[in-house]
């Protein structure tokens, strides 16, 4: 009897778990803030997708426990753990009906409270538990469905899901006249993707996917016939394809996508910068901020024409001194902390990188750093008659920075030095002992990475005109420290992956930028369990795990305790 | 070889000893100047005193659940320091309902024990949520894997309680109790001070009695001193790390009361500064040394309160206030570089860590 019953207790179980994450969500605000962004207009927003999400993902584990059962019993156990979440968001509902939660939780709004209901309030309970029941059922059935289905499927929901929640975006992009702006009047309405635009979305990604399941094998045996030049001319030509794509962003992108790529290309500098001191040497610095302040100060200081400016320096003569800057102060604060070790060391990087930023707010500086005011009148770059005016300008000089400082830290990567960083980072005694100098290697390491980030310091300096101590917090040490992690420590294109999602998606969707660091912060934990070795990895700890998949089951578990290997001290 | 080591090791010492007679040089000369310029008459430093041992006995209360946890775990929980906030926090809806009904004031002593325990509770069940969900999945993860997820761990607490109840300062209300001074042994001591100094020592000698004096707590003490021998005398490990997880965080609810009425506002960020100094004052006194961590948090509270005025002002600073913090961290930092084992001199860290 308790066999039998067994299954349903743990997907009714699981449904609360997830009708738990459905109130946070709720609570935290996010359903609320996310009420506004419409994914398909009139039919549904962010706000309502994310309950549903839970209810999905609750139908969808609610429905496992019990393997090769019946394909009713499989479905009802969805609809069960459904329904779970269902009962606890209309707990919350009455809840909200009866008591006034705002005196409390600030976000429990009515607006909320409609969009959980169908703007139904009480009434609309038993529409949210059939709804919850329904969607449940359906998470179920997705596990039912043969990988040949569910992956069009899931692929085409994310598309448009993509394409609703960056319409914005899209709509800019193809407001031009011609066929840019008839493809925007077939997707789109005013203010989002128009049903009839969600469902071409849908079917044209279900059919490229599809077809690509049936075909995509052909085509890589095509290029895999092909010879090696030949194969290299492809590679290379669709790297230049993707860099002229790149170079013509601003042009139709305009101001709002430069701006938020200028602003990825600068945490891309920094994570490429501190992903040599963490990812590299293995060296936890949590006041890497710092130097992004160094950076940024000796560029304001000496090109600065207001108060604070000392010698009025070009933007070009004043880089490579913030760099050097950078790269000294990368070494003086680098040799104290030599011989301190892991969570040690993040502790007293920490100290140092609010020690500076203290004193740069203090009243004790400000006639040098003016203090809570910060540096004024920062010029803009000059290169002959073509001023870095605005971000469709400074773009370029980021994404020139950011190929720059990629092709330094990839051959520093494949260097002695850099071979030298990755065995410190395995074991620092056996590095030592096998005649590795620690001092030399640990302050390349500092201050290679501390130079990177004066760079994008610099280039900070200029793309705001005025710099603030207040735009040095810890903060952006923790939002550095978060995208090298979800893009894969010791990875380059994982630092860009990072960047794009963790710096580019809050800019792009307003919404986001409230819950950013609510998202860093779940996601150093879910990354930190899930996937230590974050969404892109290293070459090196790739190959560790493939190396593991061919050897079997076996050897499964040695990769698992290899893939956190970057972490180790 | 062995000369051209010896002597890129001297740089790096010299360096260090500059570091060292520099920061001595701060400190000689700005105290000098600070006595020589008698600006300050006696009760004046008796206040400053009085306000650092109160401060520091917070940040000691905050500080035995890091150094708890690290004693057993080898771990920082870096998200102490919102264990602390969210107990203040929660502390505050329960104070704050009772002004509004006037029973804080008619019944201050109840009231303010209620809304102590309600602070204890909350503290200890979002501690031991923490424990459950992100760092015992994490356990035989290499020593960074926790941390980072501890660091993941402190801004999703943060941006929750700022997503919940929004992100201002909230008034705590002050019962009447509580307002102006007692006069004690000659000296003026403000109400809310008193209480933080007596009500933490109490709580301390508490803690210091459970750990030394029960089964429970000498089963931590052993697990803490090695935790294998432990598990193989029969004491159960996963027990003894959730009792220190759950004791650390009562001991942070608690000082988050405390913080409360005297600093009489809580805000989602407050937790962030407080859990770093009460971390300084852990590794101060030897972290995963319990009396340690309650001497080096007087220590540093003492220090924070004197230091700006005897060491800085004496340099003409202005503002020294402001730099509070700097000397806290400083003294983070010197600890950490010049001796990692704490000023109490903790064996089990030379041994282990």
């Amino acid at each position: 009897m308790s066999m039998r019953r067994q299954p349903w207790i743990a997907a009714a179980q699981k449904g609360l778990i997830w009708g738990g994450v459905a109130v946070f969500l709720a609570l935290v605000g996010m359903v609320e803030t996310f009420a506004g962004r419409q994914i398909v207009v009139g039919v549904i927003s962010l706000g309502l997708a994310l309950p549903v999400l839970t209810a999905v993902v609750a139908g969808y584990q609610g429905a496992q426990g019990h393997p090769g059962g019946a394909p009713g019993a499989f479905l009802a156990r969805g609809a069960l753990g459904g329904a779970a979440v269902g009962t606890v968001v209309s707990g919350l509902v009455v809840l909200g009906t009866f008591v006034n939660m705002r005196s409390m939780f600030v976000s429990a709004s009515p607006t909320m409270f409609e969009t959980l209901s169908f703007g139904r309030g009480v009434s609309g309970i038993p529409l949210v538990l059939l709804g919850a029941a329904a969607v449940g059922a359906v998470g179920a059935a997705a596990s039912l469905l043969s990988p040949g289905v569910r992956r069009p499927l899931v692929t085409a929901l994310a598309w448009t899901l993509g394409i609703g929640l960056f319409q914005e975006l899209l709509q800019i992009l193809l407001h031009a006249e011609g066929t840019r702006t008839a493809v925007r009047e077939l997707l789109f309405v005013e203010d989002g993707l128009s049903m009839r635009g969600a469902t071409i979305v849908f079917a044209l990604a279900w059919g490229a996917t599809a077809g690509w399941a049936r075909r995509g094998g052909a085509v890589r045996q095509w290029h895999g016939r092909l010879s090696a030049p030949r194969q290299r001319v492809l590679r290379l030509s669709s790297l230049g394809a993707a860099v002229a794509l790149l170079l013509l962003v601003p042009l139709g992108g305009g101001l709002f996508l430069s701006q938020v790529l200028v602003l990825v290309g600068l945490f891309a500098l920094l994570g490429l910068g501190l992903n040599i001191v963490v990812g590299f040497a293995g060296l936890l610095d949590l006041g890497y901020v710092a130097f992004f302040a160094i950076g940024a100060y000796t560029v304001g200081l000496l090109t600065s024409v207001g108060e604070h400016g000392i010698i009025g320096l070009s933007f070009w003569a004043a880089v490579p001194v913030a760099v050097a800057v950078s790269l000294v102060a990368g070494v003086l604060l680098g040799v104290p902390v030599l011989g301190i070790r892991g969570d040690y060391l993040a502790i007293a990087t920490l100290g140092f990188g609010e020690i500076i930023r203290i004193l740069v707010l203090s009243d004790f500086l400000r006639p040098w750093l003016g203090g809570s005011q910060g540096v004024l009148g920062i010029p803009k770059p000059m290169i002959g008659g073509f001023e870095f005016r605005g971000p469709e300008q400074l773009f370029y000089l980021t994404l020139a920075s950011c190929a720059l400082v990629i092709f330094i830290a990839m051959r520093l990567r494949d260097s002695r030095l850099g071979r030298a960083w990755m065995a410190v980072r395995e074991d620092e005694d056996v590095a030592e002992a096998m005649g590795i100098n620690l001092v030399n290697v640990k302050l390349m390491a500092f201050a290679m990475g501390a130079a990177f980030g004066g760079l994008s310091g610099a280039i900070f300096a200029v793309m705001l005109g005025s710099i603030f101590p207040h735009s040095f917090q810890l903060l952006i040490s923790i939002n550095v420290l978060a995208l090298i992690i979800v893009g894969g420590m010791g990875s380059m294109p994982g630092v860009i992956v990072g960047s794009l999602f963790l710096v580019g998606m809050p800019e792009l969707l307003r919404e986001f930028a409230e819950y950013r660091f609510l998202i860093y912060g779940a996601s150093l934990v879910l990354m930190m369990q899930l996937r230590p070795e974050g969404l892109w990895p290293a070459a090196a700890l790739r190959r560790e795990l493939h190396a593991a998949e061919e050897m079997g089951p076996s050897g499964r578990a040695e990769a698992a305790a290899g893939s956190g290997r970057p972490l180790e001290e | 070889m062995q000369r051209s080591l010896m002597r890129r090791f001297s740089v790096v010492d010299l360096y260090l000893w500059a570091f060292r007679i520099v920061v001595l040089m701060v400190v000689v000369w700005g105290m000098i100047g600070t006595i020589m310029a008698r600006r300050y008459p006696g009760d004046v430093w008796i206040d400053f005193v009085v306000f650092g041992m109160s401060q520091g006995s917070i940040y000691a209360l905050i500080a035995l659940g890091y150094t708890m946890v690290y004693g057993i775990l080898r771990m920082i929980n870096f998200a102490h320091g919102e264990v602390f906030m969210s107990g203040a926090y929660t502390g505050y809806f329960v104070a704050a309902a009772f002004g509004r009904s006037g029973y804080l004031d008619r019944n201050p002593v109840v009231s303010l024990l209620v809304v102590l325990a309600v602070a204890m509770i909350t503290s200890t069940a979002i501690a031991l949520l923490l424990e459950r969900v992100a760092y015992r999945p994490l356990r035989r993860s290499p020593r960074l894997v926790p941390l980072i997820a501890a660091i993941g761990a402190s801004f999703f607490l943060q941006y929750t309680f700022r997503g919940f109840f929004g992100s201002g300062f909230q008034a705590y209300p002050e019962a009447q109790m509580l307002k102006g001074t007692w006069v004690i042994a000659g000296i003026g001591i403000l109400r809310t001070q008193a209480v933080v100094l007596v009500a933490s020592v109490l709580m301390m000698l508490g803690l210091y009695a459970f750990v030394m004096r029960t089964k429970t707590g000498t089963a931590m003490r052993a697990v803490s001193e090695d935790r294998e021998a432990a598990a193989l005398m029969g004491i159960d490990v996963d027990r003894a790390i959730v009792i220190a997880f759950a004791v650390g965080a009562s001991m942070a609810g608690a000082a988050g009361f405390l913080y409360a009425i005297v600093f009489k506002q809580v805000h989602f960020f407050m937790g962030f500064v407080p859990g770093i100094k009460a971390f300084t004052a852990a590794v101060l006194g030897g972290i995963g040394n319990i009396p340690g961590a309650m001497l080096g948090g007087l220590f540093l509270g003492l220090f924070e309160s004197v230091g700006p005025i005897l060491f800085l002002e004496g340099l003409g600073i202005v503002a020294p206030y402001q730099l509070k913090d700097v000397i806290a961290f400083t003294m983070l930092v010197m600890v950490l570089i010049f001796r990692p084992s704490g000023i109490m001199g903790e064996r089990l860290v030379a041994k282990k860590a």
